[in-house]
């Protein structure tokens, strides 16, 4: 006889043709009633060698696969890559094309952010609208990328040594007044959103994660931060001109889904202040080292490191050249899948419709978690 | 029966020309036959499977927003199960991990189904195709109606994409030798799903869909 009921547990494959899992990512999940009891990620759906190709092709012939790793910020993991070359090589940048790495990467924090909360009220059933709100801000920014480096998408905007094309007054003019509107679009999109109650029920205290878990398994990036470290590459690392601006570095209390949510916003308010003091202080000059070499690069032998704060956490390109056109050993760091290590432990009790929200809310691109 | 001019948008139905149909409508009076009706209502309400496999699709769902409203062309009814949708917009890279899933997703799709293959690498393998994890194009799986270059391909891309495609299904036949595929009886709609295998997919290509290129080479 047995005194309590044992009912069966039941195993659910999630993906990788589900659309909540943010592309072709699969989870294999052990359900109790509607209770998670294991929850096992697994992926390489979209694996396509993105580094085995690199270890085959010149330094610059990789820079539009960079584009391809994160789709939705390729401004920054081009930035990523060409700080490793630069590093590699000692390649001097001039401090104009510096302000404008910094422009186009906070752009590109916008852009990521912004659908990222889209992508994650989707997921908490809202069906599209907030993503509407989202996708209309990013085509906005998306025409001045596109007006700037000809491609909507895959910029392919950074070059060893600078920017690849000057932005005309036109066009930084333009820039200027859509970050001035910008914060007009946050408060709009956090009267829609921020007070919810169906969003505060869901998201507070879901997908806790505790500060020390996070530092041992090496989540970096808003994630990190919603548990209230404070670790930001732009702070801790100052790569570029970043110890010449002005900006805090928001944190969070509980490390639920709710703080991640209020990580993207804070952030994409502190990202105007950035780009509202590049603009203001945008030098005149090039914006390649007129030294800088292109075709025919062959940096000497050693290794490098390269790595700066994306929008989802720590992108960091290894590098090891043995004096050769193309390096000899080219690594990627992707933020998104090292941040999706600890899935497993945030979604343990919870039900399997809040493990959808939790998966939103760690912000994975799944070109940056295969390559 | 003759073959409907490329710039006509319906079919001219048996025997009557388009210009007498033209001074019949301006009497008040519209003439169809079902073949022309059936043909665009089928074509006016597509329903896309909401199924991204990596850049592409984010320039899908962008087609699918405010800006561009595929909506307009009576096709933003994303939908998540294959059961309900009649049209794949494979939207990225096919790797050999993921093709098995994708034909099996085909094959639940009910007839009349339709295929986009949306960008390079859904085409050819594009800017990957030296991977050895990349599949060289999804139609050596299944057949594909619509090709559409870019990498990725800008949403207006895809919205033609879209109104090619409207006009192949209001070109089509309900019956004679011409009638479209899933009105032939002998026409495949399931296609074998090939195994991750040990090196490659096996088989590696559909023979029934698909034949290498021959290069022509010099003696």
């Amino acid at each position: 006889m047995h005194d309590e009921f044992h009912g069966d547990l039941l195993e659910v494959s999630m993906g990788p043709q589900h659309p909540s899992t943010h592309g072709v990512f699969r989870m294999v999940v052990t359900l109790d009633g509607e209770q998670i009891v294991k929850l096992k990620p697994v992926f390489g759906y979209l694996h396509r060698n993105h580094e085995k190709i690199a270890e085959s092709t010149s330094y610059l012939g990789s820079m539009p696969y960079t584009d391809r790793l994160d789709y939705l910020c390729s401004m920054s993991t081009n930035w990523a890559y060409a700080l490793a070359v630069e590093k590699l090589s000692g390649q001097a940048v001039p401090d104009r094309a510096q302000y404008l790495r910094i422009i186009m990467a906070e752009l590109t924090r916008l852009v990521n952010h912004s659908c990222l909360v889209g992508f994650l009220f989707n997921d908490l059933g809202t069906s599209f609208t907030p993503l509407l709100y989202a996708f209309r801000e990013r085509e906005k920014i998306l025409d001045l990328f596109e007006s700037l480096s000809g491609s909507r998408m895959m910029c392919n905007y950074q070059r060893f040594g600078g920017c690849r094309v000057d932005p005309s007054p036109e066009w930084l003019a333009a820039a200027r007044t859509l970050v001035e509107g910008f914060p007009r679009f946050l408060d709009e999109y956090e009267t829609m959103l921020t007070g919810n109650e169906i969003m505060l029920a869901r998201t507070q205290g879901v997908g806790r994660l505790d500060p020390a878990h996070a530092v041992n398994a090496g989540i970096t990036g808003p994630v990190l931060r919603a548990s209230g470290v404070g670790y930001d590459l732009r702070k801790v690392d100052g790569y570029g001109f970043y110890p010449r601006f002005d900006f805090r570095v928001p944190l969070g209390e509980h490390g639920d889904t709710y703080d991640r949510y209020m990580m993207r916003i804070l952030e994409m308010r502190e990202s105007v202040k950035i780009l509202q003091q590049a603009f203001r202080d945008l030098p005149a000059g090039p914006v390649m080292d007129p030294k800088a070499k292109l075709r025919g690069f062959r940096p000497k032998a050693g290794e490098a490191y390269g790595r700066l704060e994306g929008p989802k956490g720590e992108l960091g390109f290894y590098l090891i050249s043995d004096g050769s056109p193309n390096p000899w050993r080219y690594r990627v760091r992707p933020p998104s899948l090292i941040n999706l290590t600890l899935l497993e432990e945030m979604c343990l009790g919870h039900t399997i419709a809040d493990a959808v929200v939790i998966l939103g809310s760690i912000d994975i691109v799944l070109g940056e978690v295969d390559r | 029966m003759s073959e409907p001019a490329h710039h006509t948008p319906f079919p001219s139905a048996g025997n009557i020309s388009d210009a007498e149909r033209e001074d019949l409508r301006r009497h008040g009076i519209l003439i169809s036959s079902l073949e022309e009706l059936y043909g665009w209502g089928r074509s006016n309400s597509i329903w896309p499977l909401q199924f991204g496999l990596a850049c592409c699709a984010i320039e899908m769902i962008a087609a699918a927003t405010a800006r561009f409203d595929i909506a307009r062309f009576g096709a933003e009814i994303f939908r998540p199960s294959p059961r309900q949708a009649d049209l794949m917009i494979v939207s990225g890279t096919v790797t050999k991990k993921m093709a098995p899933q994708v034909v099996r997703l085909w094959n639940q799709m009910p007839e009349p189904k339709y295929c986009i293959a949306m960008g390079a690498c859904a085409i050819s393998g594009g800017p990957f195709k030296q991977g050895y994890n990349v599949l060289k194009g999804i139609d050596r799986f299944i057949p594909v109606d619509i090709y559409i270059p870019g990498c990725p391909p800008r949403p207006e891309a895809l919205l033609h994409g879209l109104t090619q495609l409207q006009d192949k299904i209001r070109a089509e036949r309900i019956s004679g030798p011409q009638a479209a595929r899933h009105l032939q009886p002998d026409a495949a709609s399931e296609f074998p799903v090939p195994d991750f295998g040990a090196h490659d997919l096996q088989p590696p290509s559909n023979p029934n869909l698909f034949t290498a290129p021959v290069l022509p080479r010099k003696a």
